[in-house]
């Protein structure tokens, strides 16, 4: 994991690279780094996703080890998306994260390849998961479906708001109401 | 303790005790004892002379055949190769070299469902899985049996959210081993407890069992002309 | 061989086109799925989808496989999961931390010491507990044994789909002698809740450590003598030299980690190169392969084996005396003959069994070495005493992504055989 001040470098590499003042926040693809218990994580627009993680890539951290998405309802913007890199020949791990409101949750995909450079395929399966269960549209993905759940069902399952469902326990004084009226 | 007289005193009422109010003659007759394992056109009514002598022989025999076959069925289950999820890897140690599941009969694993009359449901079945259960469930030939293996498929489990649903929602299940997953001597239990019902029990149709008569799943819409036969069949038979 | 639908079922009005697609697979789906396939107007050479599964002898647990052949050569495969879709993740929101341990345990149903193991590393991170030394040796030895066992189903259920049907029952032979030593320890044999936040839930017992040695003077002869039935096989060898080779940068772009990677001569691997748990303790080597194909793939987790036995030797002749437990009262629960005397312990315990014990808010991954590779687990804490997100990331989910890449061009043969290399187990696939 880079330090607290490593860290902070690579944000300001990530700023650099797209032409925005190093310091400040406006404009830039970084928003805010977090480094906590020893971890480093960036917190970027989501339009810049793309690039950020190109450019991560070309400074080292060429593995892809996790796609997987975080609710934080109910403080808005609420779905998060999270990227974990790992950079095996420095034994480095730095985590990219994106925020997006419910209301709009696209953002483009990272693993078809594009006019900018190579994706990474190992985010296929882990995009389809995080659309499955959080309902982020990821655009440019060549098959967004459904992965867990089947195809055709309605709301995703791991947003707070969804309820975790499943059956009533019948105890002795719930028993005549607990399941229903009997045909 | 006392011995306590079987007239008088306080509890048994000698005209409640039917065992040895009964005779042949009654119970051959079909009366509402009898009323469920008679044949549709048999019922309701007093059997005499040639009826009743054929009725007497008819049942005889079937009965000890019907106990023959089932002592036969009993011992020689073929169980679907069916796993599902950590229950399965239990499920193999009951097949494997310490918990032998071949001293009683059962190592024939089919893997097809046409060739299985054993269901061994193990492990959790999610909403996706459901229905190609049920499917495989009814591929099979009767006469048919389901064992829910484990907590999952029999109440919710460990997991009691919008993913699963508990297998006695979609199929009929005659016997439930619970446990986490059961230990392979807790299923063999669950299997030896089947193999009893079903010695003890030489009614095999289970949709009788189950109310279950017209559950069938009809698969086109035209009749065939097998069909006519095979209900007239079934009608003259009985159960 | 298929298991699917001919075409039509139940005569409903409304079928989804999901639904409709299911139970006809025919040609006419296929154009959809492969819009560059090379289809010669030839009818001899028509491409043919075949449905493997979900209920199939070859596929490990409930996978559906889409296999578009030409003849008996694969030309493309689709993965289709979600069949044990057991929302783990979701269930884990609802409870609290110490209540997630047995649900988080039956994600990746034959590994189940290390989900546990991620998990609780995870929550010891936020929290800052330390585990102590005898209780990560503990939790070393019995992530070792766990190691083990899964590779001897995996032997025993791969050998299965080569037509090895002993094989089988002798890996089941030596895995009973593993669950013998779980129950032991913890009482239960599989998904035994014995990691706990903060090292392990009791010491081992009297009787452990004798039993453990024998196990480890026959496990390496039993080893061998897989070694000798497979290798000598002509059939085996034949099924898996040279079949489904994928080489190492492929691999790493699709994100593939643990035996595959290291079959395919990248020796990567989390106990040595981001030491956690006391591994940098132990002397150990790690199997790489060269070619990347299914033998290689094989030999690397029968090696692994051997090394296991390894590691649990010495971590059992270094075992350090000491609490196996952390000592801090506000995650662990202190030991029962402290309630009667210590009023503190008292309320400690009551406030840990009812509400459990809180976790600063933060978010933080954790990755450890399963058998099947890089096993992460995120958890994300609002500071309260249920976790506001857990998520597994589960080695066999994303290695089922190179499955296609590995099966591409090969036999239907070799592609059984390759999806049994690839160890799925559709539990942490589906979670």
């Amino acid at each position: 994991m880079p330090d607290a001040t490593g860290l902070e470098l690579i944000a300001q590499e990530l700023r650099a690279a797209q032409g925005a003042p190093p310091r400040t926040a406006s404009g830039s693809p970084v928003i805010e780094t977090i480094f906590f218990r020893g971890r480093g994580t960036l917190l970027i627009e989501p339009a810049h996703i793309r690039g950020v993680l190109a450019q991560l890539r070309a400074s080292g951290y060429g593995f892809l080890a996790s796609v997987h998405g975080v609710d934080h309802y109910p403080a808005e913007p609420r779905l998060g998306v999270i990227y974990e890199l790992l950079d095996m020949s420095r034994v480095d791990r730095i985590t990219v994260k994106l925020l997006l409101h419910s209301e709009r949750p696209e953002v483009d995909s990272v693993y078809a390849d594009g006019e900018d450079g190579p994706g990474w395929p190992t985010a296929n399966h882990q995009e389809r998961e995080v659309y499955d269960m959080f309902g982020v549209i990821f655009r440019g993905h060549p098959d967004l479906r459904r992965i867990l759940m089947p195809e055709d069902y309605e709301g995703h399952p791991q947003r707070r708001d969804f309820p975790v469902g499943g059956e009533p326990v019948v105890f002795t004084h719930n028993e005549r109401t607990a399941l229903g009226t009997p045909k | 303790m006392t011995r306590q007289p079987l007239s008088g005193g306080d509890g048994v009422d000698p005209a409640r005790l039917r065992v040895r109010d009964l005779n042949a003659r009654q119970l051959l007759r079909g009366g509402e004892l009898q009323g469920a394992n008679l044949p549709a056109h048999l019922r309701g009514r007093e059997l005499e002379k040639e009826e009743l002598e054929r009725y007497v022989a008819e049942r005889v025999l079937t009965t000890s055949l019907d106990k023959a076959v089932a002592w036969a069925r009993s011992n020689s289950f073929f169980p679907l190769a069916f796993g599902l999820a950590c229950c399965a890897m239990e499920q193999f140690h009951a097949a494997g070299p310490r918990m032998d599941i071949a001293r009683f009969g059962y190592e024939a694993f089919r893997a097809s469902p046409r060739q299985a009359d054993l269901i061994i449901l193990a492990g959790r079945v999610s909403i996706k899985m459901a229905p190609i259960i049920r499917r495989l469930y009814d591929q099979m030939l009767e006469p048919k049996w389901a064992i829910s293996m484990g907590a999952c498929c029999s109440s919710m489990g460990v997991f009691n959210n919008y993913a699963l649903v508990p297998a006695d929602k979609f199929m009929p299940v005659d016997v439930y081993v619970p446990g986490c997953p059961p230990r392979p001597e807790a299923l063999m239990h669950g299997v030896l407890k089947l193999r009893k019902m079903v010695q003890d029990d030489p009614d095999m149709g289970w949709r009788d069992r189950y109310g279950a008569r017209g559950t069938e799943e009809v698969l086109s819409q035209e009749p065939r002309p097998a069909d006519a036969s095979a209900t007239a069949a079934r009608e003259t038979a009985g159960a | 061989m298929s298991t699917g639908e001919e075409g039509g079922g139940p005569s409903t009005p409304t079928l989804s086109e999901y639904r409709r697609r299911e139970q006809s697979i025919t040609l006419a789906p296929l154009q959809e799925q492969l819009p560059g396939a090379a289809r010669k107007d030839d009818s001899r050479e028509e491409l043919l989808t075949l449905n493997f599964g979900p209920h199939h002898p070859a596929t490990h647990g409930v996978l559906r496989l889409l296999v578009t052949l030409q003849g008996e050569v694969v030309r493309d495969i689709k993965p289709i999961i979600g069949y044990v879709h057991t929302g783990i993740e979701k269930t884990a929101e609802d409870k609290s931390y110490w209540k997630v341990i047995p649900v988080i345990e039956r994600m990746d149903y034959l590994s189940y010491y290390f989900n546990a193991m991620a998990f609780c590393s995870a929550v010891e991170a936020l929290t800052e507990v330390e585990v102590p030394k005898r209780g990560q040796y503990l939790r070393v030895i019995h992530l070792e044994l766990n190691r083990i066992a899964s590779h001897l189903i995996w032997l025993g259920t791969s050998a299965l789909d080569l037509g090895a049907v002993s094989i089988f029952l002798y890996c089941l032979r030596e895995r009973e002698l593993i669950l013998d030593l779980f129950e032991m320890s913890s009482g239960q044999r599989m998904h035994t809740r014995y990691f706990q936040v903060g090292g392990v839930i009791e010491d081992i017992p009297r009787g452990f450590e004798a039993r453990l040695r024998k196990f480890l003077e026959v496990m390496p002869e039993r080893a061998d003598q897989y070694g000798a039935i497979l290798n000598s096989n002509e059939i085996v060898l034949q099924r898996l030299r040279g079949t489904c080779p994928l080489d190492a940068e492929t691999l790493l772009s699709l994100g593939v980690s643990g035996p595959l990677l290291r079959a395919a001569g990248n020796p990567w691997d989390l106990r040595k190169a981001d030491p956690y748990s006391s591994y940098e303790d132990f002397d150990f080597k790690i199997p790489v392969g060269t070619v990347g194909d299914n033998y290689d793939r094989f030999a690397v987790r029968l090696a692994e084996i051997y090394e296991s036995v390894k590691i649990i030797g010495q971590a059992l002749d270094g075992l350090p005396e000491g609490p196996h437990i952390t000592e801090d009262r506000k995650f662990a629960l202190p030991p029962r003959h402290e309630l009667a005397t210590s009023m503190e312990a008292l309320i400690h315990h009551f406030k840990l069994v009812t509400e459990g014990f809180r976790v600063p808010a933060g978010e933080i991954y954790l990755p450890i070495e399963s058998p099947r590779g890089e096993l992460g687990c995120y958890v994300r804490s609002d500071g309260s005493s249920k976790p506001a997100r857990v998520h597994m990331r589960d080695p066999s989910f994303v290695n089922l992504q190179a499955v296609s890449h590995m099966v591409k061009g090969s036999y239907i043969a070799d592609m059984i055989a390759t999806v049994a290399m690839l160890d799925p187990i559709l539990g942490g696939i589906d979670r």
